[in-house]
């Protein structure tokens, strides 16, 4: 609260009124929960059955464990590819010549600037009418390409920022013991950069595990698919997405949370510039981790 | 050459590029001030609502945008038998600027609050130094500093929510982009190539100037420190 620049430290009389606000807040919250599930138990959808039948072996082993399995193939898959291509095409934003240069920023921005699904919808077509791939995983292999492209160019764009913002006595130093620049940008730019990236990366990889539920839309069976099924055959629905969401959050929250740990290792790791007191350390990791990109992705 | 131009004949292809600028403008309009109250109780010294915020922002920005659309379609319309119009297709309209507005939400509520953390501390000092009380100073002094700095941020998400229109085709919005061009390529088999680079750089023109605009916004409005 000290904290916000919009608040002075309360007093003893704005303590009182903000404990009196905070009261009120506490009962509207609880109303709204209340009326939302008053309303739900008015409609029937607080019938135990209809929760119940989410949570037996029927549900889990033959709908909700398989989808859930594909979810993270495909985003286990789109996050390996991603990195692979975020580190070539990173490297090629940074490269010396102009024409690899250009041609990686065309690539990265083009597939930043293209929606995900659109993607998806149309890799699905091609893969399947090219033979390219079996047509039964196309739908797969569309998600996970997508997501590889996309994903890919953002990483690029962080790879570039995360070089960006080293100090450039690193490349001078890499130069002067005889490194070539690739060398220099591969064995002792890039890495550091990661390092700095690192909570940003894992950031990015909620976005591959949330965009890999697009792949519903073209039929690939994975965890909201099987959830849907499950469901219209329980006339469930609701509980089932409910289900579905809230484990995509219980995942997805825990990535977060392991984004804010390794940023907080980092940054008792790595003295930042100004407290400057032990130079040896300094020389060691001089990175202040840039400030992860919000990235409103699906 | 011929072939390539009886697709924009066949196909409506403006109008679809119509309605994802439709489903941004209404769900930018929710968004923008469903995440600006959000921001406020995020902010404020009130722990409940502060609570609130949090848990609204950590809930929704880690659900899939689709698990958001197809609750509004087949959990809120079909099971519930929530409508947000009589008509039948605006009602599919409605219940994705719903969503989309539910969604993004949550991530202008997080650069909205980046931008106050802009603001040094000090400028509050300061502000209160010559006599501002909470009300004039965050008016005069904060607030405005705030939303400069977040320019950048709140580019972003009407970038993304630009992209994510598309996302609508779950909603049954039969119209968008991506649902027309789903059509285009089962019928259009010799063209896939040409229609989606169609599509693709429909959405590139878009986006494009959107990012120019929102980068030469923040230099213009930077505040110097």
């Amino acid at each position: 609260m000290s904290a916000s620049v919009l608040f002075d430290t309360p007093g003893p009389k704005a303590r009182r009124r903000i404990l009196l606000i905070n009261v009120i807040g506490i009962l509207l919250i609880a109303g709204l929960l209340f009326v939302v599930v008053a309303g739900l138990a008015a409609k029937g959808q607080m019938d135990p059955e209809l929760w119940a039948s989410l949570f037996t072996s029927n549900a889990w082993v033959n709908f909700l464990l398989p989808g859930l399995l594909n979810t993270l193939k495909a985003a286990g898959l789109g996050i390996v590819l991603s990195v692979t291509f975020g580190l070539a095409f990173g490297m090629g934003l940074l490269a010396q010549a102009k024409a690899l240069r250009w041609f990686s920023t065309i690539i990265v921005e083009f597939f930043r600037a293209v929606p995900v699904l659109l993607m998806i919808v149309f890799l699905n077509i091609l893969l399947a009418r090219t033979g390219m791939v079996n047509g039964t995983d196309s739908p797969f292999w569309a998600v996970v390409i997508s997501l590889m492209l996309y994903n890919g160019s953002v990483i690029a764009e962080l790879v570039r920022s995360g070089v960006r913002n080293l100090p450039k006595g690193q490349r001078e130093a890499g130069i002067a013991i005889g490194l070539t620049t690739t060398q220099s940008l591969r064995l002792i730019e890039i890495p550091q950069a990661l390092v700095a990236m690192l909570p940003a990366l894992i950031g990015q990889f909620v976005v591959i595990l949330k965009d890999s539920a697009l792949g519903y839309i073209i039929g690939f069976t994975e965890f909201l698919f099987f959830s849907r099924t499950f469901a219209a055959a329980n006339g469930n629905m609701l509980q089932a997405l409910l289900l579905a969401a809230a484990v995509f959050i219980i995942i997805n929250f825990s990535l977060g949370k392991l984004a804010e740990f390794v940023s907080r290792r980092l940054s008792s790791r790595m003295p930042s510039a100004k407290e400057g007191a032990n130079p040896a350390t300094d020389i060691e990791a001089p990175i202040t981790p840039p400030v992860a990109p919000i990235d409103p992705k699906v | 050459m011929d072939n390539y131009l009886s697709l924009f004949t066949e196909y409506n292809i403006a109008a679809a590029f119509w309605v994802n600028i439709q489903l941004t403008f209404w769900a930018a309009i929710g968004a923008l001030a469903l995440g600006t109250v959000l921001a406020m109780m995020r902010i404020s010294p009130v722990r409940s609502f502060a609570a609130f915020g949090t848990a609204y922002v950590n809930i929704i920005r880690n659900t899939p945008l689709t698990i958001i659309l197809l609750f509004g379609v087949l959990a809120l319309y079909n099971q519930l038998g929530f409508t947000l119009s009589d008509d039948f297709s605006q009602n599919f309209f409605n219940l994705a600027v719903m969503g989309l507005a539910i969604y993004h939400a949550a991530f202008v509520c997080e650069a909205i609050r980046s931008g106050v953390n802009t603001v040094p501390v000090g400028q509050a000092e300061a502000a209160r130094a010559i006599g501002l009380s909470f009300l004039p100073a965050a008016r005069e002094v904060i607030l405005p500093q705030a939303f400069r700095g977040s320019v950048v941020p709140l580019g972003n998400v009407l970038i993304a929510l630009i992209k994510n229109s598309t996302v609508a085709a779950v909603s049954s919005v039969a119209i968008e982009a991506s649902s027309v061009m789903k059509t285009m390529l089962e019928f259009r088999g010799d063209m896939i190539i040409p229609i989606f680079a169609t599509f693709a750089m429909g959405f590139v023109v878009i986006i494009i100037p959107v990012g120019l605009l929102t980068t030469w916004l923040s230099k213009k409005l930077a505040v110097a420190r």
